[in-house]
C-alpha cells in the first residue's frame, strides 16, 4: 500500500465527519494552548529582568545592627569605610532606641492654651550623610556636619512633618525646640523622603548629642548602591562595617534579578503546567473515546476494506493515522492560539513577547503524540476485527 | 485442461457451539473459468458460510480449497488477504459504498491495498464504471444514486484489478425488479466477456438466469440439473 494512499484514506476518514473531528480536537487544543501559554509567558516574564524593576528598591540596602552589651558592633566612623567601597553611592548610620521614640518635644517654653505645643516625637541620631542615604532633600536650612558633631553642638534637624507639627516654618530666626528640658537650635528641615519615610516625623540630632537620649550605638545603616552593585555591596558591607563581627549583622538586600526571575517562573509554571497536562490527558481520552466510537460505527467499512485486500496492519495504520492527525490538528491550533495568547498577555503587560521556535514546533508534535497514543487501543480493536464479523 | 477457478474438496465447517453446528458438510464443488453459478438455499442452510469460505474470509475446519490452483487452507493470514484482494471481487447485498466518497473514489478504493501503480488508477476506475454503464455518474455521492446504480458502482469496484472470480452475496436483495433485471443483464454481459461469476441468492429469478445452479440444504450441496 502506498503511503500517499494511506494518508489520503486517513484524511478522508477524518474529514468525513468534520464537526465531530473538530470537537474531538478540542481537548488537545485546550491542553496544548495552556501549555504553550504557560511556558511562553513564563519565558517572557523571566526575560523582563526589569519588568517590575524599581531602581530605588534594587539599589537600597539596609543593615540592621543588633544591640550588643559590651563594645558596639558598628562604630560611628565605620561609615567612612563603607563609603569607600566601590558601588556605594551614599550611606548613613542611624541610632534609634526604644527610649528615644516617645520623647516630648516642644517648640517653646510658653504655655499657650490655644495650642498643643508638646508633641511626642521620635528622636534619633544620624551621621551627616543621612539626607542622601534616605533619598531626601533639605527643604530649608542645612543638615549638621562633622563640625557640629565634634563640638557636640545642640542642633537638630526636623523631618518636614515634625516641623509642621511643632509649628516651625522658618529658620531665619534660629528657632529652638525643647527636647525634655534642653533647648536645641533647628538648623534644617528634611523633606521629600523616598526611603525611610518615617524620618519625616522625627527629630534628628548629631550622634554626640544623641548620647543624652541613650542613642549610644549605631542600630541601622542605610546604604545606596549604584545600579547592579547591590548584590556585591550586600556581601561586603558587614565586613566593612564591623570587621570580625560581620556575621552578627543582618543585611536586607533587594532580591537579585536572577532570583526574581526564578520566582516569577516558579509561580506561573507549576500550577498551569499541571493544568495543561491534565487537559492534555483529558484530550487524549476524548480522542480515544471518539476514535473507538468511530471504529464501531465503521465496522462495515472495515469489512469492506478487508474484502478489498486490506491486511490488519493497513486497518490499524489508517485508524492510528486518523487519530494522530486529529491530535496534530489540535496541536497546531493549540500552538497558534497559545502564541496569540502569549502576544496578547505581553501586550497587556507591556512586555516584549518571547516566542521560542522550539515551543512552536514541539507543541504540534506533542499533540500528534497524544493522538497517536489515544489511537492505539481503537486501532488495535479495528485490526483485530474478523472480516466475517465485520461484514455481517 | 485448464485449472479450475474454484475447486472445493470435501470442505467441512463446524462452529463450536452446544450442540456443535455443521454449516458445511463435506462440500465438493468445481467452478471453471467463465462459469456462471448460482448457489440457492433457504436462510440458515450454510450459504453465507460457503461464501465466507470461498471469499477467503473464513477458514474451513477441514478439506481443501484451491483458488486458481493455489491451495488456500494452508496459507497464512497475509497471503490469504493478498489472494483475496487480487483474485476475488466482492459484491454485497448492501453495496458497502463509502457514503462520503464519490462513485469514482469508491471504485478506486479497490486498488489501494494492491500492488498496482497509482498512475492511471482513475482512468482504470472510469473504464470500469463505463463497463457497468455508470460513466455519467462518476462524480456523484452514493446517496444520489438509485439502488441499481449503487450496485453497479459496487460491481465496477469489484471488477477493478481484473479478478478471477466475482463473488456476489444476494446482489439483488435490496433492489426492485427493474433494477434486478439491469444487474442480471450486466452479469450476463460480464460472463460473455469470460468472467467467472458465483451468485449466492434465494431469489428464483436470479438463479434461473445462471448457467449452473447448486442448492445447499443444511450444509449439503447438491447440483441441480
Amino acid at each position: 500500500m502506498d503511503v500517499r494512499d494511506l494518508v489520503g484514506e486517513a484524511f478522508a476518514g477524518m474529514l468525513a465527519r468534520p464537526v465531530r473531528s473538530a470537537l474531538t480536537t478540542l481537548g488537545t487544543v485546550l491542553g496544548i494552548t495552556t501549555l504553550v501559554i504557560t511556558l511562553g509567558v513564563a519565558a517572557t516574564a523571566g526575560n523582563q529582568i526589569v519588568g517590575r524593576f524599581d531602581e530605588l528598591v534594587a539599589t537600597a540596602i539596609t543593615v540592621e545592627v543588633p544591640e550588643s552589651e559590651n563594645t558596639p558592633l558598628v562604630a560611628w566612623d565605620a561609615i567612612d569605610r563603607l563609603t569607600r567601597l566601590r558601588g556605594v553611592v551614599s550611606a548613613a548610620a542611624v541610632a534609634e532606641s526604644k527610649d528615644s521614640v516617645n520623647l516630648s518635644v516642644r517648640s517653646n517654653d510658653l504655655v499657650d492654651p490655644t495650642r498643643v505645643t508638646a508633641q511626642t516625637l521620635t528622636v534619633l541620631a544620624a551621621t551627616p550623610g543621612l539626607p542622601e542615604a534616605a533619598r531626601g532633600r533639605i527643604t530649608r536650612g542645612r543638615f549638621f556636619d562633622v563640625g557640629h558633631i565634634e563640638r557636640a553642638d545642640r542642633v537638630a534637624v526636623l523631618g518636614d512633618q515634625a516641623a509642621k507639627m511643632l509649628g516651625v516654618t522658618r529658620l531665619d530666626r534660629a528657632p529652638a525646640i525643647f527636647i525634655g528640658r534642653h533647648a536645641y537650635t533647628v538648623i534644617g528641615i528634611l523633606g521629600d523622603l523616598r526611603r525611610e519615610r518615617d524620618l519625616s516625623s522625627a527629630v534628628i540630632v548629631p550622634p554626640s548629642v544623641g548620647r543624652r537620649f541613650g542613642l549610644r550605638d549605631v542600630t541601622r545603616v542605610l546604604v545606596n548602591t549604584s545600579l547592579g552593585a547591590a548584590d556585591l555591596v550586600a556581601g561586603q558591607a558587614p565586613t566593612a562595617l564591623s570587621p570580625g563581627n560581620g556575621d552578627a549583622l543582618q543585611v536586607i538586600a533587594p532580591p537579585s534579578p536572577t532570583r526574581a526571575r526564578d520566582q516569577a517562573q516558579d509561580d506561573v509554571d507549576a500550577l498551569f503546567l499541571i493544568l495543561g497536562l491534565v487537559s492534555l490527558v483529558v484530550g487524549a481520552v476524548g480522542i480515544a473515546n471518539v476514535t473507538l466510537v468511530t471504529v464501531m460505527e465503521r465496522v462495515a467499512e472495515i469489512g469492506l476494506r478487508r474484502s478489498l485486500g486490506a491486511a490488519r496492519r493497513h486497518i490499524a495504520a489508517q485508524f492510528l493515522l486518523e487519530s494522530t492527525l486529529t491530535g496534530l490538528a489540535g496541536g497546531v491550533i493549540g500552538a497558534s492560539v497559545g502564541v496569540v495568547g502569549i502576544v496578547a498577555i505581553s501586550a497587556a503587560k507591556q512586555w516584549t513577547p518571547l516566542l521560542d521556535v522550539r515551543l512552536a514546533v514541539a507543541a504540534p508534535v506533542a499533540g500528534a503524540v497524544v493522538g497517536l497514543l489515544a489511537g492505539l487501543y481503537p486501532a488495535l480493536r479495528a485490526a483485530r476485527m474478523e472480516p466475517v464479523d465485520a461484514l455481517r | 485442461m485448464p485449472e479450475p477457478v474454484i475447486e472445493l474438496d470435501r470442505v467441512r465447517k463446524d462452529f463450536p457451539s452446544r450442540p456443535p453446528v455443521r454449516a458445511l458438510a463435506d462440500v465438493s464443488l468445481r467452478v471453471d473459468r467463465g462459469d456462471y453459478l448460482a448457489v440457492v438455499g433457504p436462510s440458515g442452510s450454510g450459504k453465507s458460510t460457503l461464501l465466507n469460505v470461498l471469499g477467503l474470509l473464513d477458514r474451513p475446519t477441514s478439506g481443501s480449497y484451491r483458488l486458481d490452483g493455489t491451495e488456500t487452507t494452508e496459507l497464512a493470514d497475509g497471503a490469504r488477504t493478498r489472494l483475496r484482494g487480487g483474485r476475488i471481487g466482492f459484491v454485497f447485498q448492501s453495496f458497502h459504498l463509502l457514503a462520503h466518497r464519490s462513485v469514482v473514489e469508491n471504485v478506486m478504493l479497490a486498488e489501494i491495498y494492491g500492488e498496482q501503480a497509482r498512475k492511471g488508477r482513475r482512468e482504470r476506475a472510469l473504464a470500469a464504471l463505463e463497463r457497468v454503464g455508470l460513466g455519467h455518474r462518476v462524480g456523484f455521492l452514493p446517496d444520489r444514486l438509485s439502488g441499481g446504480e449503487r450496485q453497479r458502482a459496487a460491481i465496477a469496484r469489484a471488477l477493478m484489478g481484473e479478478p478471477s472470480l466475482l463473488l456476489c452475496d444476494e446482489p439483488t436483495g435490496n433492489l426492485d425488479s427493474r433494477n434486478t433485471e439491469a444487474v442480471l443483464d450486466l452479469f450476463d454481459e460480464l460472463r460473455g466477456h469470460g468472467l467467472t461469476i458465483l451468485v449466492i441468492t434465494h431469489e428464483q429469478e436470479v438463479s434461473e438466469r445462471a448457467a449452473r445452479r447448486v442448492r445447499i440444504t443444511d450444509g449439503v450441496l447438491v447440483e441441480e440439473a
